[in-house]
């Protein structure tokens, strides 16, 4: 019989994390994603931060919108919550569910197309509101689930498959968000999964919006020469500026390195994050300098990676939103209705 | 660290960690494949090509492979790789007009093999189809060696034994019973082109302590006594017997003694069961025939009364063993006197040869074994070759075929003239398993069914006659799971780095994690620190592959549990992973370039 279904195996002596749970106990359903999308990778350090944080997938909601990527909620914690939302429409979706229920951990997957055309002011909001959850932008340059079209992350110059060149300038999600106050911005590559994987997992420890721009190419209709989504141009121009640890709150911080380089950063859950600057000059706390570092790029085509910026000091939409500890579900119907006297007083108050 | 070299045969057939670790590098898995087919003949023969004695060896071969199968660094549990092999031997049709056959004329050399055993046989089957003119000459009055003579038939059927001795002596082999060789000089004198001796290691030891003249009558040595059994000239044994021994001799010995009517059957072990020399299995089926094996009991003296054997004393013994299992200090905390009528003595065997004159022309080494060359099995006289247990002292069956396929290729170069070490080499034939979109020449899924387990005839009837088969073989149930716990290590994962794009897909849905993509390191042991599995034994490979275009990183596959799933093959947008069924060739005498004209 010949089979494409990901067999789950326990191999003798298969490493475990802190729940007992295998890497593989993080996996989803099989993707039916073109062999070789960058989705899948980023699928797969999803799976394996999660793993590597022995988070159980029952406290975890999915959220999506609709593209290649948004399909990819899936393919990873088949255990969690989760629901394919409208086109664009996952960031409020998302706000919601966060602001219902506060202890449960929001990832929000979602594509250029789905971001930054048709959801990119719901996208904005959810930053500005700062709601508590990573937020994965698969960026392959294209529609890929509607077969190759230009998004609005496109290079301008860039090729599509049949030879028409991008002339409408590009919206780079990293600056976009620095512009309205973003607190965690990153950027990486599904190539790249070290680097994905830690950033992922120092995302999801943030409080806040988490941003994780991810260059994550489309095999089938942006992966040609000419592109600036493909693998091979990304390869070439990628360059890490920031490396970024996350070291939970039971570690002690045991690597050391040169004065100057390292940069811990302590997080509200009594966690840190451990910043290493690869580029010396780079200040990924100050916002304005990460802008025009960022903006600068753009010139050089220089393809910056890495945790861009990180601001632990803003409160999250449930904090300053002053939302209660008891998810909804669990405040009794009585307490939610108080009934036809409350609201008489309340409104009474405004009269 | 430098790439793989996957030119090397060896690299892909160490893969095949089951063909690897058999003597005689049966290809199994596609066999099983076979199997699976419900082509059994051809798995027969298949299987013939390499290890002759298929239907015997489905029974009783010692089975290297099943604890190298790669299936055990999975689930723990071996594919039941030598039962399979019965299967195809049960289920296949008539096959003797697809044996090689003898030739219609000789080509005039004539070969001397001394001993009717496995390794003889095999030199026979390989030379006889080519024109030689074999002689067999065996001492006993039928042909198989130990096969015969000690292999009990409750084990292995006479019926199976003689049809697959017939299959080679029908190749015109001439085989001349009652025969012993008494001279090596002599029989060179007759002028043979070359003398192949295959007459295994034929003696018992012996256990000198107080009291063994006296009761000589009640002991036993055990090769003789199982021996003596075979050709009917012993038909009972005493009530209480106990065993010397816990190898597999002590096995057989015990479970015959049952069936000659003895009661209460103890095997008497010095050391406690970690450092038992019987393969597990036949501890199982002795245990199971509720033989008492006993731990920790030093043989000291054989007890007698008015010159009969009535008991043997034992000192108890306690060990210290260390964290490694080995013992590092020992001591005789007691002493134990069990009763019994006889005594059978399975401590071992050894080498001897009192028919090779000192002057033969023929070297001896250390404990009288002959100086035997392990790569063309010649001794120190030209044209003289041993194998079998012969060669280096007892091993078992499927090394006896082992030595004979090497001296039968020895023989044949000795006989045109050819240099004995320019070999004819091993290959590999890579050969794509692909047929399409998600489709595959083998069954790629994984199947995480348990080893099925092997069913007996009931206790209450086994013992009525001393050759009832006790396993009763594969049902259809058995067969259809069994083929599909292997996991086709023969179709190999084959890398083309200049294809790959790094784009992570193969790592990502290998579903045992044994892919990686990393900065070109300096040693292996800092590659190994890297992997999912970092505790991986060291004697599974690591591929290693070139430099790949778009980085200069590498490919690293770890080869110690990759499932041959196919998965990565199908996840790779560029086919640079492709899986390959691979062929592994290893040459006999008809695989020699210069063959007979
Ligand atoms: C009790 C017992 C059980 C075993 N069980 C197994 C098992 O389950 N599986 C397994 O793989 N192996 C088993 N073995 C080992 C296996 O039988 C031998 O390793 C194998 O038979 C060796 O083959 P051979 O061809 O070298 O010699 P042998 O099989 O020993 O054959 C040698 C032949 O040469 C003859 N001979 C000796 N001297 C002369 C002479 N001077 N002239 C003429 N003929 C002579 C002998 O009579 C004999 O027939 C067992 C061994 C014993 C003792
Ligand atoms: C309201 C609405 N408009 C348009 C579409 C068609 N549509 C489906 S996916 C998609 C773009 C997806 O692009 P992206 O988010 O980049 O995902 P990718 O497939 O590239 O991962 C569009 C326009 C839709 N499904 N719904
Ligand atoms: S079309 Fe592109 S984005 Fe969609 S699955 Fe295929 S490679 Fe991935
Ligand atoms: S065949 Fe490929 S995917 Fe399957 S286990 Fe081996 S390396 Fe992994
Ligand atoms: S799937 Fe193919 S192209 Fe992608 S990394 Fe693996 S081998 Fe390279
Ligand atoms: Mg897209």
């Amino acid at each position: 019989m010949t089979s494409f279904v990901k067999p789950k195996i326990r191999r003798l002596n298969e490493p475990t994390n802190g729940l007992g749970k295998t890497r593989a106990d993080y996996d989803g359903a099989m993707s039916t994603l073109c062999a070789g999308c960058g989705h899948d990778s980023v699928t797969a350090a999803l799976a394996r931060a999660f793993y590597e944080l022995s988070t159980d997938p029952k406290d975890v909601v999915k959220v999506s919108g609709i593209g290649c990527s948004s399909k990819t909620t899936t393919y990873f914690l088949k255990d969690a919550h989760g629901a394919n939302t409208v086109h664009g429409r996952m960031p409020s979706f998302a706000t919601g569910a966060a602001a219902v229920n506060k202890n449960l951990t929001y990832v929000g997957v979602s594509g250029d197309g789905d971001s930054l055309s048709i959801g990119l002011g719901q996208m904005a909001h959810a930053i500005r509101r700062n709601v508590d959850m990573i937020y994965m932008l698969e960026n392959n340059g294209v529609y890929g689930l509607t077969k190759g079209q230009f998004s609005a992350s496109s290079d301008i110059g860039s090729k599509a498959k049949k030879g028409a060149t991008n002339m409408l300038p590009p919206i780079d999600p990293a600056i976009m968000a620095l512009s309205i106050g973003a607190t965690f911005v990153a950027r990486s590559f599904s190539g790249d999964k070290q680097q994905l994987v830690s950033l992922i997992k120092a995302g999801i420890a943030h409080r806040g919006f988490a941003l994780i721009d991810v260059i994550s190419p489309c095999v089938s209709f942006n992966d040609h020469k000419g592109s600036t989504k493909s693998y091979a141009h990304t390869y070439q121009y990628y360059h890490k500026a920031v490396h970024a640890d996350y070291v939970p709150p039971s570690e002690e911080i045991t690597a050391s390195y040169d004065e100057g380089e390292a940069m811990p950063v302590e997080l509200h859950d009594g966690g840190s994050i451990l910043l290493r600057k690869l580029d010396k000059d780079y200040d990924p706390t100050n916002r304005a300098s990460a802008m025009e570092k960022l903006m600068q790029s753009q010139q050089t085509q220089e393809i910056l990676t890495g945790l861009l910026y990180i601001d632990e000091s803003r409160p999250a939409m449930a904090e300053h939103k002053k939302l209660p500890e008891t998810p909804l579900h669990s405040i009794p119907y009585s307490k939610l209705n108080p009934g036809a006297d409350a609201l008489r007083k309340l409104q009474d108050e405004f009269r | 660290m430098k790439p793989t070299d996957t030119s090397n045969p060896d690299y892909f057939h160490k893969v095949v960690d089951c063909q690897w670790a058999c003597p005689a590098h049966t290809p199994v898995p596609a066999y099983i494949r076979l199997i699976a087919q419900g082509r059994y003949s051809d798995a027969y023969l298949l299987n013939r090509d390499s290890n002759v004695f298929p239907g015997i060896l489905g029974r009783v071969c010692d089975r290297p492979c099943e604890p190298a199968c790669r299936r055990t660094r999975v689930d723990g549990e071996p594919v039941a790789i030598c039962r399979l092999k019965r299967v195809a031997a049960d289920h296949r049709d008539d096959v003797t007009s697809r044996l090689p056959q003898k030739p219609d004329q000789t080509n005039g050399k004539r070969i001397a093999l001394i001993g009717a055993g496995p390794a003889s046989f095999t030199v026979a089957n390989d030379l006889a189809p080519l024109g030689y003119e074999c002689t067999i000459f065996e001492k006993l009055p039928e042909a198989g060696g130990l096969m015969r003579a000690n292999i009990p038939a409750f084990r292995l059927p006479e019926k199976v034994l003689n049809e697959e001795l017939q299959y080679i002596l029908d190749m015109g082999v001439e085989l001349k019973l009652n025969s012993p060789v008494s001279s090596m000089k002599a029989l060179l004198d007759e002028g043979w082109d070359a003398v192949f001796v295959g007459t295994g290691a034929p003696k018992g030891k012996d256990l000198h302590l107080p009291g063994r003249e006296e009761a000589d009558a009640n002991i036993h040595i055990g090769i003789d006594w199982l021996e003596s059994v075979a050709f009917e000239h012993i038909d009972s044994i005493g009530k209480n017997v106990l065993i010397i021994g816990v190898g597999n001799t002590a096995m057989d010995c015990c479970r015959t003694s049952l069936r000659l009517g003895a009661e209460n059957v103890k095997v008497m072990a010095r050391k406690p069961r970690n450092f038992f020399k019987a393969s597990e299995w036949e501890l199982e089926d002795a245990e199971e025939e509720n033989i008492q094996i006993v731990v920790n009991h030093s043989p000291k003296a054989f007890v007698t009364e008015h010159g009969k054997l009535v008991g043997m004393t034992f000192e108890l013994m306690e060990y210290d063993v260390d964290d490694k299992g080995e013992i590092t200090g020992q001591r005789i905390i007691g002493e134990e006197t069990l009763p019994c009528d006889d005594v059978i003595l399975a401590i071992g065997q050894e080498n001897a040869f009192p028919w090779i004159e000192k002057d033969a022309g023929i070297e001896f080494g250390k404990w009288d074994v002959p100086v035997v060359d392990e790569e063309t099995f010649e001794s120190t006289h030209e044209g003289v070759f041993f194998g079998g247990d012969s060669a280096f002292g007892p091993k078992n069956i499927i090394w006896a075929v082992e030595h004979g396929h090497q001296a039968a290729i020895s023989i044949h170069r000795h006989c045109q003239g050819l240099g004995l070490r320019d070999r004819a080499p091993r290959e590999v034939e890579l050969q794509s398993a692909k047929m399409g979109m998600f489709e595959w020449r083998y069954s790629n899924a994984y199947t995480a069914a348990e080893r099925r387990e092997m069913e007996h005839v009931a206790l209450v009837d086994r013992f009525q006659r001393l050759n009832i088969e006790v396993e009763l073989g594969f049902n259809a149930e058995q067969i259809a799971v069994e083929v599909q716990r292997c996991l086709n290590c023969d179709v190999q994962t084959v890398f083309e780095a200049p294809l790959c794009e790094e784009c992570d897909a193969c790592i990502d849905v290998c579903p045992v994690e044994c892919l990686s993509i990393t900065p070109v390191a300096d040693s292996e042991a800092e590659l190994r620190a890297s992997l999912s599995q970092p505790e991986a034994p060291e004697d599974q490979s690591l591929y290693v592959s070139n430099p790949l275009p778009l980085t200069g990183r590498v490919m690293i596959k770890d080869e110690n549990v990759c499932l041959h799933c196919g998965l990565c093959a199908e996840r790779c947008p560029t086919s640079a992973w492709d899986m390959k069924e691979g062929v592994i060739k290893i040459p006999h005498a008809d695989d020699q370039v210069e063959t007979v004209a």
